[in-house]
């Protein structure tokens, strides 16, 4: 780890006041710190925002929910009103990691994390993702690399967060310096490798990311998310799904299926809903909805086997969303 | 039966004692397992040996699951362990490793870390340990060690502060020129792969064993074969009524211990003083000495406690090395604690296998050969034979096998539990699985049929007898639904070691305190609180009152803990020198009391008269009339009472699995543990063990896997995230039965449990489980759902034995 200076902020002002000559923002400090240590990450500053209890806390709105950027996934996964309202996103935020490290780690920290690949996250290996010419990840290991969508950087997004806070619709709030704010949709918010691949997301150095909002679910919404990994205990997504249905009766209004482990990108399949929209939720629409999801796969050398799990991943959480299926003991946390 | 080179290189039993008859005499020991076989045998003992021990239900402190003597330091964090130790003006020191994996050192620029503000000196390795050394060194002239594999250690720096360090190792610049490797152990093979030797070489083992076998071929990276053959194998397979075949596939494992590498060197200039977290001070000790050339004498080894070794923790290390140079230059105290990086690069790996494996029988189940052909990388080191489990676990006509270590240039390996246990059983297990199948006939009844262990037989019967055995469906692949239930077991064997390094002194105070010393160092399995229990046993008094101190080569000469060896090689002097000071304590306080020694007894705290000619007196104040300030014994081993058995432990695990067919995920729910190690002298502690090598074996079959790039050599997970271990979630209900098996061989009976617990048998026990339930062999380790998945798609075919 190098040498860094420390502000310890209490008020977004004070925040936004230092972020400037490549200082960086430390909230619950889980994974930068764990980059600072391998030496991946090599801020000046960092900027802690820990103790500016603003940011803290889940708060019920006329269009829905606002919940601060440093609430932690612990909290989020307790919340009442999430876990009445929105389980998908209580589902993400309570089997992410460790209960000890969802007690630290907060929920803006986890959506801003750079993606999950061993090489990118070596220092070992200057990848496309640090500025330079070469993905390691083509040629080399990549048995939990994406399957799809990855253009030059087959990495996964690594927040199970974001797998539900897409299903759900969700906004990030910004702030920056000189009083400005800005609202951006978690669809919009991630950049693809393609686009720019030293950029992760579309918040700026000088801006920090203050809330997440969640509109209003409609009438008869239900929803789940579910992940598999290698290991039930501590570890990342092998596939996952998140699974927002809105139901009236047994038949499918209206369904959003997402995924993480599958692309750099948190993504929506549009196929997969498409499959459920306007029919009754089965077992046999379920895995049709599984199996749509994978129209446009292109495995690497060594994650063909996902592609056989993201579909169960999905059918099964589908069933789940729907009240027919109860959690898979097979899934992780 | 063929023994196996791994074990033969471990530890050498000493001859025993050339004793005149006279000095001997004839005792009754009992013999076997009670409930089942006990009975009594005579043996031929040295005179001076303690009264015989009956069997544990008729003793009062040993034998019970008494609580660790050290478990309240442990649990509130006063144990201080070698990274709490913190010495007036102690320097940090970072090594700087090898960022390519094969190389030669042409420079090593020290000059900007010794100018960084913090640093006080720097050190640069001129000999590597724990890499195969060429038989023929001068095939290679350079001025450094030769780099065989990234993170091997070049230099250390010490500096003011543990961030200094690290800045200064930085600026340390190694200017390396190139040469070809291969870390793919299938690309080694290969006769145009880059060599990561240019000529043969060989690894020395460590204390704990681990290291290949000398005197064998090499061709290119292929060091081998070493063979082993009783009879003639062709004709054993000609006489077969049925063929078995399998080709079986592990992964490197690291040993992973909580703890890492790590040492605190003091270099006066009249004793080198070395905290160390070691399986073995008396290692420590001998290569701090040779290496620095002073005397045994000038070395003091301590390591008070110490959080997890497995095989990798023995001798000075490239890192203790490089700390008492460091502190020899600088003057100065050195910490050098390894990061989980180096932990699992640079301090050695259990060795990959790939196995041909085949097994011929008679319709009765009666083996009639045994042919395994095995390749395995233990790196840049040797020591990947995998034969010992298919040596020795069954009778058997006629045994082949041929085995091949593959250089790369990955981490050396060294010994890991139960070296090449895990992976020859893995394979061995999973045919006799697979012979059962096909000679119809019950695996357990199989194996009554060829393991002639009376002590298994015993444990065959308790599984038979247990609840998960007999849910166990014989059809596999009887379940509907995607998620199938299966159960499944495996037998595992480890042999008797002992090490006559064992030594304890006891001592009695005249204000009733008494203490015992020995330099073992005390690596997790308990032997603190078994010399205190050895000690409460032989003075009447409660284990508490006994004052225990370990881990100091100030103290007799200790084990090294390797090879299951502590226990059973230091209790016996433990006890001696208790029963011998115990004697000498009544012999001291009979007269103050107006009585004869041997009518005096130590019990429940007191010192009483068999005949009743004196009131009872506690034993303080008893030892109050002792005639000096202190009584001290000083005993060494013992050798093994009778040499003419050759004897092995082992046991049985059973796996209750589910096995996930759409995603291929396997979840161990319980696990049946019948294990035996002689009188087990902490039932608790035993258990204990146990219980850490089915998880441990649990988390090598389904989980664990050391990546190298296959491009850049590599490390790609070299920390505890993407290096996947066990956790409570993948922590089934685990069942240990402990078999008291008395075996007769010394003064407290007592073997070793470390190596047969769990990690021998629980892969193919996983492996036949998940057979049961799927109706597939998965052959290959770690099982992910990868592996899983590609097994149910297309069963992996066999390959020709070569």
């Amino acid at each position: 780890m190098n040498s860094f200076a420390l502000a310890n902020c209490t008020t977004i002002d004070a925040a936004l006041s230092q972020l400037k000559d490549g200082a960086v923002v430390k909230a619950g400090g889980i994974d930068l710190l764990a980059r600072m240590k391998n030496g991946t990450a090599q801020p000046s500053k960092l900027v802690n925002i820990r103790n500016i209890s603003a940011l803290r806390g889940v708060h019920e709105t006329d269009n829905g929910l606002t919940i601060g950027a440093l609430t932690t996934l612990a909290e989020i996964e307790e919340h009442p009103l999430i876990r009445s309202h929105y389980q998908i996103l209580s589902d993400a935020c309570g089997h992410a990691a460790t209960p000890h490290i969802r007690n630290m780690a907060t929920l803006g920290g986890n959506l801003l994390q750079p993606v999950q690949c061993w090489y990118y996250r070596s220092a070992e290996f200057q990848c496309l993702r640090k500025g330079k010419e070469f993905c390691f990840a083509f040629g080399g290991l990549n048995q939990y690399h994406a399957i799809m969508d990855y253009g030059t950087c087959p990495s996964v997004a690594p927040s199970s967060a974001a797998v539900a806070l897409l299903g759900l619709n969700a906004s990030i709030e910004l702030a920056s310096a000189k009083n400005s704010k800005r609202t951006v949709p978690l669809k919009d918010f991630y950049v693809q490798p393609d686009a720019n691949p030293t950029k992760f997301s579309v918040i700026e150095p000088n801006e920090l990311l203050t809330a997440v909002t969640i509109p209003k679910p409609a009438a008869g919404t239900r929803s789940a998310y579910q992940k598999y990994g290698e290991k039930e205990s501590f570890d990342w997504a092998i596939a996952d799904a998140g699974v927002v249905l809105e139901m009236d009766g047994n038949t499918c209004r209206r369904a959003v299926i997402t995924m993480g482990a599958a692309s750099p990108v948190v993504r929506r399949s549009a196929e997969a809903e498409a499959v459920l929209a306007g029919k009754p939720i089965t077992e046999e629409t379920a895995r049709a909805a599984g199996k749509a999801a994978m129209a446009n796969v292109q495995p690497l050398t060594m994650n063909a086997y996902k592609v056989e799990l993201f579909p169960v991943a999905i059918y099964r959480t589908v069933l789940l969303a729907a009240g027919q299926r109860d959690r898979d003991p097979s899934a992780a946390g | 039966m063929a023994s196996n080179t791994n074990e033969d290189s471990l530890i050498q039993e000493a001859a025993p004692a050339a004793t005149g008859h006279s000095d001997k005499k004839s005792v009754a020991m009992p013999i076997g397992v009670p409930g089942y076989t006990l009975h009594d045998e005579q043996r031929e003992v040295p005179a001076t040996e303690p009264p015989v021990w009956p069997i544990n239900k008729d003793l009062k402190y040993v034998g019970k699951s008494h609580e660790r003597w050290d478990g309240y330091a442990k649990a509130t964090g006063r144990a201080r362990y070698t990274a709490d130790v913190q010495l007036p003006g102690m320097l940090y020191a970072k090594l700087v490793n090898a960022s390519v994996p094969h190389a030669k050192v042409v420079s090593v620029d020290t000059s900007a870390a010794e100018s960084h503000p913090g640093v006080r000196g720097v050190h640069v390795i001129q000999h590597v340990m724990g890499n195969a050394v060429l038989r023929n060194e001068s095939l290679e002239q350079v001025k450094y060690p030769v780099v065989r594999y990234a993170g091997q250690p070049i230099a250390a720096v010490a500096a003011t502060t543990p961030y200094a360090a690290e800045e200064a190792a930085a600026l340390v610049k190694v200017q390396y020129e190139a040469i070809p490797f291969v870390v793919d152990l299938d690309k080694a093979r290969a006769s145009d792969a880059p060599q990561v030797f240019p000529g043969a070489a060989d690894q020395e083992g460590t204390a704990g064993g681990g290291g290949g076998p000398h005197n064998v071929p090499q061709t290119g990276n292929v060091h081998g074969p070493a063979i082993k053959k009783v009879g003639d194998v062709t004709q054993g397979f000609k006489d077969a009524d049925v063929v078995v075949e399998g080709r079986y596939i592990t992964q490197v494992q690291t040993h992973s211990a909580l703890e890492t590498h790590g040492v605190v060197a003091d270099w006066k200039p009249e004793m080198l003083t070395v905290w160390a977290s070691t399986q073995g001070t008396a290692s420590v000790r001998e290569e701090m000495a040779e290496y620095f050339k002073i005397p045994l004498s000038q070395v003091r080894v301590i390591t008070e406690y110490m959080g997890g070794g497995f095989g990798a923790k023995f001798g000075a290390g490239n890192f203790g090395v490089a700390a008492a140079a460091l502190s020899k230059k600088t003057g100065a105290p050195v910490r050098l604690m390894l990061t989980r990086e180096e932990e699992h690069l640079s301090v050695g790996n259990r060795p990959s296998s790939d196995q041909m494996l085949r097994i011929g029988a008679k319709k009765d189940g009666t083996i009639t050969a045994i042919h395994l052909v095995s390749y395995g990388s233990a790196g840049c080191g040797t020591g990947a034979g995998c034969s010992g489990p298919a040596a020795n676990l069954y009778k058997y006509a006629t045994f082949h096998a041929e085995e091949n270590d593959v250089f790369t240039n990955g981490g050396p390996g060294t010994a890991m539990r139960a070296p090449g246990h895990p992976q020859g059983a893995f394979a061995l297990e999973q045919s006799m699985d697979e012979l059962a199948v096909k000679l119809n006939l019950d695996p357990l009844d199989l194996r009554d049929r060829t393991d002639e262990h009376p002590v298994r037989k015993v444990e065959r019967q308790i599984v038979r007898d247990s609840d998960l055995w007999k849910s166990r469906k014989a059809q596999a692949g009887a379940d509907n639904g995607p998620v199938k239930r299966g159960v499944g077991f495996a037998q595992s064997v480890w042999y008797r070691f002992v090490s006559m390094e064992s030594a304890a002194e006891v001592r009695v105070h005249k204000d009733g305190s008494v203490e015992v010393l020995s330099a073992v160092q005390d690596i997790g399995s308990g032997i603190r609180t078994v010399m205190a229990q050895i000690l409460a046993e032989q003075f009447g008094i409660p284990p508490e009152m006994i004052t225990v101190k370990v881990g100091d080569t100030n103290y007799p000469i200790g084990p090294n803990s390797g090879g299951s060896v502590t226990t059973l090689s230091l209790t016996p002097a433990v006890r001696d020198a208790a029963w011998q000071a115990s004697q000498k304590f009544l012999a001291e306080i009979a007269p103050g009391f107006g009585v004869n020694a041997e009518d005096l007894e130590l019990i429940d705290g007191e010192v009483r008269s068999k005949s009743g000619k004196m009131q009872p007196v506690s034993f303080k104040r008893a030892a109050a009339k002792m005639k000096t300030d202190q009584i001290a014994v000083q005993s060494k081993r013992t050798p093994d009472y009778d040499h003419s058995k050759y004897l092995t432990y082992g046991g049985i695990d059973v796996a209750e699995v589910e096995v996930d067919t759409e995603i291929g995920r396997i979840h161990v729910k319980r696990v049946l543990s019948v294990h035996d190690c002689g009188r087990p002298m902490n039932p608790t502690q035993v258990m204990s063990q146990i219980n850490g090598g089915v998880l441990q074996g649990i988390s090598y079959t389904l989980f664990e896997h050391r990546l190298l790039d296959p491009e850049y050599g590599l490390m790609v997970n070299p920390n505890l995230e993407q290096y996947k271990i066990t956790g409570s979630r993948e922590t089934p209900d685990i069942d240990v039965r402990l078999v008291e098996a008395y075996i007769g061989q010394s003064s407290t009976d007592a073997s070793g449990i470390g190596e047969a617990a769990g990690i021998v048998s629980i892969g193919a026990a996983i492996g036949n489980a998940v057979y049961n339930a799927i109706g597939v062999r998965v052959r290959q380790t770690p099982m992910t759902p990868a592996v899983v998945l590609a097994a149910l798609h297309q069963p992996a075919p066999g390959r020709e034995l070569a």
